[in-house]
């Protein structure tokens, strides 16, 4: 693990954020130009547990509602599915950036008072949550909230009202991990 | 024009596309910063606003863009995908979501991009993504309910609101400003910085100066179906309009012809269309006009197009439309289909007609009074039109 300096000073080296936002906008706008559709994250996961399940299990796949009503919808099958090639681009293109500002290094975040175990079972916890929030919003901060902004999407933009005040709401509680 | 999808890039070039995209997207979002979690709950607790600024920024950005290729027709919404409202799922995933932001530290895209860097507790975020939808699946019986529940259609956000398009797009630049401004000073308080947030330096006077412009830019690129809807609305607009009228005689005598040059393009709600068909017809409505259906009817090179509706107003509205979109050899039918009726299929002879009269028009209109009802009723009662389908999109 490096040390907290050294932290800080690859911090240093982020993009202004206004100018990572404006450039983010962009790719927006030409994903939605070019294809129709937005740009998400949480729908390659969704895509993964359904590859999985019927790879494991493939009879209750069939008898359950929700594979069943996905594989209709997915005729050519879970993995090729649009949101699964942009979250592969995705880990290419982190890792890139990653290689170029020079921070690829195995490590672990977490706030300055908590344990690791701590941080492990938060990280746990805080992706089974979002994995159930995702599928009943119908998507996550990507897929409803920055893309439903851009198309102006009421449910788009009530998922995302409702991520960040929820994340204020109760951030209180567990400030532990972070501050 | 655009969405380019199915037309101009191929779905399987899609995929592509997706790739393309995602690895730009990451790559942004890595820069950004985006692949710390500290830096990413900092806007829960007040000490790093970073994500509120790109994630904000972006949001504008993409908005104002869709805007501005609608407003030029360059992008046709009604095939772009709008997500879904359903509001108590809405309500109660985003509160999930909240939770897991502040007890995970990172949200789905952000743990794919710091696990693509060696992040260790990405990589377990992202394990407990893919339970969190293993759950959802396996208790979706349980979900359904809530999952359904509230179903408003797809709506746009201006149109829950009742307010324009413009009026939103700018509120929401302006918000955002504010927004970067109150942030920078809770910011500045948090981690003690004594020095003022926003300085009269060049840098925060260009982000100001780029930030009024794309507010003004909102209020200067107005929805183009609604504004154009509206101004074909507006008192005298259509009448002012100086369409080529055809007469209800010639229409007639195209008919009898075989309508080879001819394409009727027919306004009238569906059951009017039922009750008398018109050989060779379009059916279209306002709202076809602004979409990709419109180009691939009214693009047609040596064919004359008449707008037919019930009256001769609608059909100038329609017109006037057309012309701003630039679409040419528009005729509109005179006196509308009631004219046609009285004239040519219910045609009386006036008692006071001049030989000349009887010899030419209403010989013309007694033949065409036996003829014309046979060929509308040998006529399909709609005609296939291939219509976009709407591109299915989200997570």
């Amino acid at each position: 693990m490096k040390s907290e300096h050294v932290k800080d000073a690859q911090e240093t080296k982020y993009m202004n954020p206004y100018l990572a936002g404006f450039l983010l906008g962009m790719v927006l706008l030409a994903t939605i130009f070019m294809t129709g559709r937005g740009l998400g994250a949480s729908g390659a996961l969704k895509s993964g547990v359904v590859a999985a399940v019927q790879a494991v299990a493939p009879g209750h796949a069939a008898s359950s509602e929700f594979y069943s009503e996905y594989a209709a919808q997915h005729p050519e099958g879970p993995l090729k599915n649009w949101l699964v090639f942009e979250a592969v681009g995705v880990i290419i293109g982190a890792f890139l950036s990653g290689l170029i500002s020079d921070r690829l290094a195995f490590r672990f975040d977490k706030g300055p008072s908590a344990t690791n175990r701590m941080r492990v079972w938060g990280a746990l916890a805080g992706g089974v949550l979002w994995g159930i929030g995702a599928q009943l919003g119908r998507g996550c901060t990507s897929g409803a909230a920055l893309s439903g902004m851009a198309v102006m999407s009421t449910g788009g933009i009530i998922t995302m009202i409702f991520i960040f005040a929820g994340a204020y709401g109760f951030a209180y509680f567990v400030r532990k991990l972070w501050i | 024009m655009g969405p380019l999808v199915p037309d101009i890039i191929s779905n399987n070039l899609n995929y592509l596309v997706a790739l393309g995209v995602g690895l730009l997207f990451g790559m942004v979002l890595e820069q950004a910063g985006f692949s710390s979690t500290r830096k990413l709950v900092g806007l829960f607790y007040g000490y790093d606003f970073t994500v509120l600024r790109v994630f904000f920024t972006a949001g504008v950005t993409a908005m104002l863009g869709v805007i501005g290729l609608e407003h030029f027709g360059l992008l046709d919404m009604s095939l772009v995908y709008i997500n879904p409202t359903f509001l108590w799922a809405a309500i109660v995933g985003g509160l999930i979501m909240g939770l897991g932001f502040v007890v995970g530290g990172f949200c789905p895209g952000t743990s794919i991009c710091a696990a693509a860097i060696g992040k260790l507790d990405a990589m377990v975020f992202i394990g407990g993504a893919f339970l969190g939808v293993f759950i959802f699946a396996e208790g979706y019986p349980l979900f359904v309910k809530l999952y359904m529940a509230a179903p408003w259609g797809s709506p746009q956000v201006f149109d829950s609101l009742r307010i324009s398009q413009s009026l939103f797009a700018f509120l929401l630049v302006l918000a955002a400003l504010g927004a970067f401004w109150a942030v920078s000073i809770i910011e500045n308080r948090v981690n003690g910085v004594k020095r003022p947030a926003v300085r009269f330096t060049p840098y925060y006077a260009g982000l100001g100066a780029a930030g009024l412009v794309l507010a003004a830019a909102a209020l200067l690129m107005p929805s183009r179906k609604a504004s154009l809807l509206e101004a074909s609305e507006a008192p005298g607009a259509a009448q002012a309009y100086k369409a080529d009228a055809m007469t209800p005689d010639e229409f007639a005598l195209r008919l009898m012809d075989g309508g080879d040059k001819m394409r009727i393009v027919d306004f009238r709600p569906e059951e009017a269309r039922a009750k008398m068909p018109l050989p060779g017809s379009v059916p279209f409505t306002a709202g076809g006009l602004f979409e990709k259906q419109a180009a691939r009817t009214l693009l047609t090179r040596g064919l004359t197009y008449v707008f037919a509706a019930e009256d001769e107003q609608t059909e100038r509205r329609m017109a006037f439309i057309a012309d701003r979109l630039g679409f040419r050899d528009i005729r509109i039918l005179e006196g509308g289909l009631k004219a046609f009726r009285d004239r040519i299929l219910d045609f009386k002879p006036a008692a006071g007609a001049s030989a000349f009269e009887r010899d030419n028009a209403y010989r013309f209109r007694e033949e065409a009074k036996r003829i014309v009802p046979g060929l509308l009723k040998a006529a399909p009662a709609e005609p296939a039109v291939k219509k976009a389908k709407r591109i299915l999109g989200g997570c």
